[in-house]
């Protein structure tokens, strides 16, 4: 067993710098590493690069590296429910670049899995595809895009084992997987850390060689962001 | 004329055994509630879940199981979650059978946009530019005009496109129509409106041919 684990945040976080490109998990503020962002937050690192479907709301998440000034630019699919990021985004403070979803998380993919470049449907046509070889393949036209290049990965996983073997929870899954060893150094932090040999190898969703390193996280808040019920009677 | 119910009531009919279904924001989220219960039908929501039920009881809400409007939600029987690479793959490799989805404008052509306002509003097209290049059958629900009285069903987009000429099928509060290599064809117009109200309240190419049924629902 090829041991992952790092004692907390600070060390898991180790070589973190101004000026590089992470990637982040979560969709909304669901499955998002929030020991991760309140670390970097602390360590104050700025000229960021973010890969993230969204952008945090204004007071959670993403948006506290915002109000801290941290990001340079952002790449996201859907940038709503935040008005500083509106804000910075308008004045020109930050660069955007707006990526469809699904070509947004095999971007990921595809540097997790070692393809430079890949075509896709999405945006043909649009203002996505300014400036990018398209291509037509049985009658239907694609647009060539480019696998990320990051630094660092920041996921959050529900349980994982010393191994850096993940379990997720839900749909707080979404990006996370593909975001795992698509960069130079994935950091995973888990609801729950087990030793190796407890988690059942069927049910893993992420196996260790994609993770360098696990730490137990704390205090999760895992804000809804609409919170939508039926009144029981 | 339907009110955003109404829409989502009509939508619905064209919702079928076996289908697998996804809503869009808005009036495209209210289709489910019309569904007939006599079917099958599973609803995917692509942060990554397939099989979606309704709205939790108030105090069982799970932060960690929510839909694509980040909304709390719960799961039926037979449901998955998966990642967003898979989530994408069921739609860009045309498994998912229907989307319906809401729409600023769309043209005769089938082009659509919904995604941004330039200088007004800049959210992010989000899964839509995937939906709209990879779905065969795409209906999009929406009002047949804007808040000036203005047509929503023009000749050309004016506003940044989130697709080309992938729109088959459109649902307003006025009429149901295709989008037809000669324009829109009217289908169905909507209770008590009329075929001249329709015509007046579309900019596009509109086809009317022979006796226009009202729509039933």
């Amino acid at each position: 067993m090829i041991r992952k684990t790092v004692a907390n945040v600070e060390e898991a976080l180790e070589g973190a710098k101004d000026g590089m490109t992470f990637m982040l998990g979560g969709f909304g503020l669901c499955g998002i590493p929030e020991n991760a962002i309140a670390h970097l937050v602390k360590i104050g690192v700025k000229d960021l690069t973010c890969i993230s479907n969204n952008a945090g709301v204004d007071d959670f998440g993403l948006g506290l590296l915002l109000h801290k000034r941290q990001i340079k630019k952002m790449i996201s699919s859907y940038v709503g429910e935040n008005d500083e990021f509106e804000r910075q985004m308008l004045s020109g403070e930050l660069e955007v670049e707006l990526t469809p979803q699904g070509t947004l998380a095999e971007k990921c993919r595809a540097a997790q899995a070692g393809f430079p470049a890949f075509y896709t449907p999405a945006g043909y046509g649009t203002e996505v595809a300014e400036g990018k070889e398209t291509r037509e393949f049985n009658g239907k036209m694609y647009v060539l895009e480019e696998a990320f290049k990051a630094d660092f990965s920041f996921v959050k996983a529900w349980k994982g084992d010393e191994a850096g073997n993940l379990i997720f929870k839900g749909t707080a899954r979404n990006f996370n997987p593909a975001m795992c060893g698509a960069a130079g150094i994935t950091v995973a932090e888990v609801e729950e850390l087990v030793p190796a040999g407890d988690l059942d190898p069927n049910q893993i969703h992420v196996p260790g060689i994609f993770v360098q390193r696990i730490f137990q996280g704390k205090n999760y808040e895992k804000r809804i962001e609409q919170l939508t019920v039926h009144k029981s009677n | 004329m339907l009110d955003k119910n109404g829409i989502a009531k009509r939508i619905a009919k064209e919702v079928k055994d076996g289908y697998y279904v996804n809503l869009g924001i808005g009036i495209p989220t209210l289709v489910a509630n019309f569904v007939r219960d006599d079917i099958s039908v599973e609803f995917q929501s692509e942060n990554g879940v397939l099989g979606m039920g309704p709205f939790p009881f108030e105090g069982e809400e799970d932060a960690d199981i929510i839909n694509a409007g980040k909304q709390t939600i719960t799961t039926l029987p037979g449901a998955s979650f998966f990642d967003s690479v898979t989530s994408f793959g069921m739609i860009r490799g045309q498994h998912v059978d229907l989307t319906i989805l809401g729409a600023m404008e769309v043209a005769e052509n089938g082009d659509i946009a919904n995604w941004k306002i330039p200088g007004k509003m800049v959210k992010g097209m989000g899964g839509a530019m995937d939906l709209v290049a990879s779905a065969e059958n795409i209906i999009v629900a929406m009002m047949h005009t804007n808040r000036a009285g203005e047509s929503k069903l023009l000749k050309k987009c004016t506003l940044p496109l989130t697709g080309v000429g992938c729109v088959k099928k459109i649902v307003t509060n006025l009429a149901v129509l295709d989008v037809t290599p000669e324009g829109f064809k009217l289908l169905e117009k909507a209770p008590g409106v009329s075929v001249d109200e329709i015509v007046k309240a579309t900019e596009g190419n509109l086809i009317v041919e022979g006796d226009i049924p009202e729509m039933d629902i």
